[in-house]
């Protein structure tokens, strides 16, 4: 079980959180300009990155609300987790290193 | 190739079993094939087979990042039935499951196909109004499925407790007789030396690290760690890891990995006579020839390429099969382990060409690979071969995400793969 750290609360277990996906896919602008492949590829496709991912994840049983994190899908281990709204923050070659150990 | 039978098995005892022979090939890559299979598994090797056999074609390779059949053919819980609510999924599986009844045959290899029925259980008003629909569905399909009340399950599958007074009560089931396991190695070594023997080249521990590509647009080859290959086609069957073969040619498809647990008890006596599915409680559970209880939980919510998961995962599909089946309580697991899914959001599988000349997929199929093995082998050979899709399998496209035409098997059919 992962132990995550939500920025308004503190480390809990995973149990207390949901998974919502990759974070940062903005929600179309202008949704009635969009082209059939534009839609495809907001709602569908996914970059389902073998190394660093930014995801959301919302404390469910706890305060709530959602934040995003950084997290390496080789070994489950997170590098940090950041508010939303945050653009996704940039990451150091120590702490890439030290979250693909 | 040593064919086998009583005649062959006799006549190496005659030898001390010392005349037995590898069963496919070791062999170092050429410079060049007319088509590259990505990922030995049994899918992989399987499009290899049915490249060589149904469609004349030899001069083909599989290559695989690992050892032969060590990803999610090794890793499954070996299912295998055809009861899916439409018609589009119903005819895919059906296709396979009358390949497996007939493939210890063709393949001179017992792959230990017991046909020994899938009951899935009801417990709630829905589930009966569902599991019901997918009968009559399944039986104008040609396909069989049937209902049984509570006692006709306890029938059939003695250890089921139907009492009414447990927290989630059985109040009948979906029993699809023709359903049951088979063993998932030989699965893949049967078909690893069917192909072998028709000239495919099998190449382990060998990653694909690039797609290399004309500068029309088509591809020419691949990179790998053992060199370049030249391939005029390729077929990428890589499960979890379909995005990341994928994306060296830049395309991005509708899937997310996560781990899928499984486990198994210490092996008992025959205990259990049938595989059981509960959607509902996430309860699934079968008996292993050796004796084990093979019991598949649920899937991890996160993306993650660790072949792991988290613990409170195997322990909530225990505590459902406890109270299904209370002489399980103390039983010992053995092991468990994870394997990574390739899930699309509507768990349907793709099989289908991509946008890059060439280039064929074979993906998505999630948490409910293994049955497919052989369908999706053959219609993914048809597929590469003709440069088309079978009409089985033509449904099944990366584009029905950008058209709408979904086959949405997971939010209308309940199904726990």
């Amino acid at each position: 079980m992962l132990l995550i750290k939500c920025p308004y609360c503190g480390e809990r277990a995973e149990v207390e959180f949901a998974n919502g996906g990759e974070a940062h896919i903005a929600r179309p602008a202008d949704p009635m300009t969009l082209s059939d492949e534009e839609w495809a590829q907001y709602l569908y496709m996914r970059d389902n990155p073998k190394g660093l991912i930014a995801e959301r994840w919302r404390h469910a049983h706890g305060c709530g609300r959602f934040f995003n994190a950084l997290r390496d899908t080789r070994t489950d281990r997170f590098v940090m987790t950041y508010e939303m709204g945050q653009p996704r923050p940039d990451v150091t070659p120590e702490q890439a290193a030290e979250a693909a150990r | 190739m040593q064919k086998f039978s009583a005649f062959s098995l006799f006549r190496q005892a005659l030898g001390a079993h010392q005349g037995w022979k590898p069963q496919w090939r070791s062999v170092k890559p050429k410079a060049a094939y007319d088509i590259i299979i990505v990922g030995g598994g049994g899918h992989g090797l399987g499009a290899a087979y049915y490249l060589a056999k149904q469609h004349g074609l030899r001069n083909i390779a599989v290559v695989e990042r690992g050892w032969l059949a060590g990803g999610n053919t090794a890793r499954n819980t070996t299912i295998i039935r055809s009861n899916y609510l439409f018609d589009e999924s119903s005819s895919y599986y059906e296709h396979s499951l009358k390949l497996w009844e007939g493939l210890s045959q063709e393949l001179n290899y017992n792959v230990m196909f017991s046909q020994r029925g899938c009951l899935m259980i009801a417990h709630t008003v829905h589930d009966v109004q569902v599991f019901k629909r997918h009968v009559h569905a399944n039986r104008l399909n040609g396909i069989d499925n049937e209902w049984l009340t509570p006692q006709e399950v306890k029938e059939f599958c003695p250890p089921l407790n139907i009492s009414p007074n447990i927290r989630y009560p059985i109040l009948g089931g979906a029993l699809q007789r023709r359903a049951g396991t088979a063993r998932h190695d030989a699965v893949a070594w049967g078909f690893a030396r069917a192909a072998s023997d028709m000239g495919v080249d099998i190449i382990e521990n060998c990653e694909v690290t690039g797609i290399t590509r004309a500068p029309s647009g088509e591809v020419t080859g691949v990179e790998t760690t053992l060199g370049p290959i030249k391939a005029r086609k390729i077929g990428v069957s890589a499960a979890g890891h379909s995005s990341v073969v994928l994306g060296m040619a830049g395309i991005r498809l509708p899937l997310q990995s996560n781990p899928l647990q499984a486990l198994v008890s210490e092996p008992v006596k025959p205990a259990f006579p049938t595989i059981v599915m509960s959607n509902t409680i996430h309860a699934y559970i079968s008996q292993s020839d050796k004796g084990e209880m093979v019991i598949g939980a649920g899937t991890d919510s996160y993306v993650s390429y660790t072949q792991r998961g988290g613990l409170h995962i195997p322990a909530h599909t225990l505590e459902a099969i406890t109270e299904l089946c209370p002489m399980f309580r103390r039983l010992r697991m053995m092991r468990s382990w994870g394997g990574i899914t390739d899930n699309t959001p509507d768990r349907s599988p793709i099989t289908a060409k991509t946008s890059v000349p060439g280039l064929y997929v074979n993906c998505g199929w999630g948490t409910g690979g293994f049955k497919a093995t052989p369908g999706a082998a053959n219609l993914f050979a048809w597929t590469i071969a003709k440069d088309e899709p079978h009409p089985i399998n033509a449904p099944f496209t990366i584009e029905r995400f950008r058209d709408g035409t979904l086959i949405d098997e997971a939010a209308a059919a309940a199904v726990a793969h």
